[in-house]
């Protein structure tokens, strides 16, 4: 499993080399389009002038302009315009980390260690933490530009993505008439909202209520469907053999994020640059990251682990239950 | 010039229930290109191909499956897929308003803008208890056959709502350790914290621009007229080398002196 993206963090003179790992993991279920015969369907591109398939190589970007004519931008163009400087993430402003506004926040990453960095890395960690602050940047990355926050948690330094300000809307556009006009809302009114809100006080969120109820469902469906044995086709595994079973990667990145950031204590540094690309993730270690992991783990994720390891009759099991079995399997 | 809403709701915590109307919160500013043929310049059609036969399928023939193994699908028909839809509703129910620390940045993800759907005094009122309160609504509903959950948060005297992930999406860092090693240097440890503090600026980061995307517009625009594509270079400063404290000392110079000696690093 490879990082998401390697670069630098420079910070006065300082630089951090670090590897960028997704702090979220895809969830759900994805489904694929099928054709009726159970055979997954590929996308291609027609060219509706010729009425031919067009291969990649012949495709190009185009931006099109007001009068319907395009303008053609080749990918060394685009490139081009996003010179090597650019893609390092250069923290030359920090921000009270408490200012950071919930609806601006975008994406998450984990920051790990690469090369021989990891005192610089704890050093930025540790001063943005005892600080209360965190770094605020913009860096490109893959053709687009990025406005990022870096953060520091336990040591353990976050990229979040922000959305820049003219992608927020302004609420007196939108038409939203303006806070508090004029003398506000009679006084009896708001104690009655103020008492419907410390009726419902609570002292924290419950993960168990942060589920995709969606995904729970479509579980269950495909859960009967596929202990029936019903509509369940067999295809030839497609030739690039490389689709992506969604459930099992969750392990994967976890495994790839903790030994880069182990690799990091082990050394001192990534030995080479390559920490994180050396551990497959893969491999005869998935009882020892179930070991590690049950700790926190929702029903959800639990429900994925024992699918991975085959765990018979999952889908009837409690939490508990499945801790049990994974444990068992372990 | 007055957006319109997306969807209507009536907000429902414990007996009381204010009626609303949400609106993005946010704009999509991206750059959008087609993908062209490059012979002739047309843009060119997606179709859904089966790999075996060549033949693009129809959308009504074609079916769904989730990959339970390689090669293996479970097919799911319309009913199957009706009966996983959630039940449509116009409620969103509030369970309950927790301290906004307990709502982890990660978990949020797009934001609505509440506004009040007729009269508007219920709206100014919870606004106004909410604000006063110091807490976030949890809240859950169903939008366009989707579930949601959601923060209800005060926004400058109004009401927004950010929708919020599913837990098992964002990986905890409970799960990490954080890399160690030798206790840091207290000396080194005091310069970082010094620079980050010396760094530190205003929390508006409204003058942060896609300038990226700015370039790519100027290209547009000139190759639109024929010009030739000027890239005018990015400058940034090169990260000097030496031992970590002596990087920090200079770092701390320079920041101290306004940054105005940045061209000779």
């Amino acid at each position: 499993m490879r990082p998401f993206w390697s670069g630098t963090i420079s910070f006065g003179l300082v630089s951090v080399p670090v590897a960028l790992w997704p702090a979220n993991r895809s969830g759900g279920l994805s489904l694929r389009m099928l054709a009726p015969d159970g055979t997954p369907l590929e996308r291609r591109f027609v060219c509706p002038k010729e009425g031919r398939e067009v291969p990649r190589e012949e495709i190009v970007r185009g931006y099109e302009l007001d009068d319907g004519r395009y303008v053609v931008l080749e990918d060394e163009e685009l490139e081009a315009l996003a010179p090597e400087r650019s893609r390092d993430i250069d923290l030359r402003r920090f921000v009270d980390r408490d200012a950071l506004d919930p609806a601006f926040f975008r994406r998450a990453y984990f920051l790990t260690p690469a090369g021989d960095s990891a005192k610089a890395y704890r050093l930025l960690a540790a001063a943005m933490e005892e600080e209360g602050k965190a770094g605020v940047a913009t860096f490109v990355m893959r053709g687009k530009e990025y406005l990022v926050a870096i953060l520091a948690e336990d040591g353990i330094l976050r990229a979040e993505t922000l959305r820049f300000a003219d992608e927020v809307r302004d609420p007196e556009a939108i038409g939203l008439p303006a806070a508090d006009e004029g003398k506000g809302p009679p006084a009896k009114d708001v104690k009655r909202f103020a008492a419907a809100i410390r009726e419902l006080h609570a002292s924290g969120i419950d993960r168990a209520e942060l589920v995709d109820r969606d995904a729970e469902r479509l579980r269950e469906v495909l859960e009967a469907k596929a202990e029936a044995g019903e509509d369940v086709v067999e295809v030839e595994p497609a030739a690039e053999g490389g689709r992506v079973v969604p459930i099992g990667d969750h392990v994967d990145l976890m495994a790839a994020i903790k030994a880069s950031l182990e690799g990091a204590r082990a050394g001192g540094g990534g030995r080479g640059g390559g920490g994180p690309r050396r551990e497959s993730g893969k491999g005869g270690r998935a009882a020892e990251r179930l070991a590690d992991l049950t700790a926190d783990l929702t029903k959800d994720e639990l429900y994925a682990r024992a699918r991975e390891a085959g765990v018979p009759g999952r889908s009837g099991m409690t939490k508990a239950q499945l801790l049990r079995a994974l444990g068992a399997q372990g | 010039m007055a957006a319109r809403a997306i969807w209507k709701a009536v907000l429902r915590l414990g007996e009381a229930s204010v009626p609303v109307k949400l609106y993005s919160a946010v704009e999509d500013r991206g750059v959008h290109f087609r993908l062209l043929h490059a012979e002739d310049r047309v843009p060119v059609e997606q179709k859904m191909v089966h790999p075996g036969t060549g033949e693009p399928v129809p959308y009504e023939e074609t079916r769904r499956g989730w990959e339970a193994e390689p090669g293996t699908f479970v097919v799911l028909d319309d009913e199957d897929l009706a009966a996983a839809e959630p039940e449509a509703s116009r409620e969103v129910e509030i369970t309950r308003f927790v301290p906004p620390e307990t709502i982890d940045h990660r978990w949020y993800d797009r934001p609505y803008f509440l506004g009040p759907d007729g009269d508007a005094t219920a709206y100014a009122a919870l606004a106004r208890a909410l604000a006063a309160s110091g807490r976030e609504g949890v809240a859950r509903w169903t939008m366009r056959k989707k579930s949601y959950l959601g923060a209800l948060v005060p926004e400058d005297g109004r009401l927004a709502l950010v929708t919020l992930r599913p837990a098992a999406e964002v990986i905890s860092a409970r799960e990490l350790d954080a890399p160690s090693g030798r206790k840091l240097d207290e000396r080194e440890r005091k310069m970082a914290r010094q620079l980050v503090a010396a760094l530190a600026g205003d929390d508006d980061l409204s003058a942060f621009r896609d300038e990226y995307r700015d370039r790519v517009l100027e290209l547009v625009a000139a190759k639109a007229e024929g010009k030739a594509a000027e890239v005018k270079p990015i400058r940034r400063r090169k990260a000097s080398k030496g031992s970590l404290a002596d990087v920090l000392e200079a770092s701390l110079e320079q920041a101290k002196g306004g940054g105005k000696r940045r061209k000779s690093a």
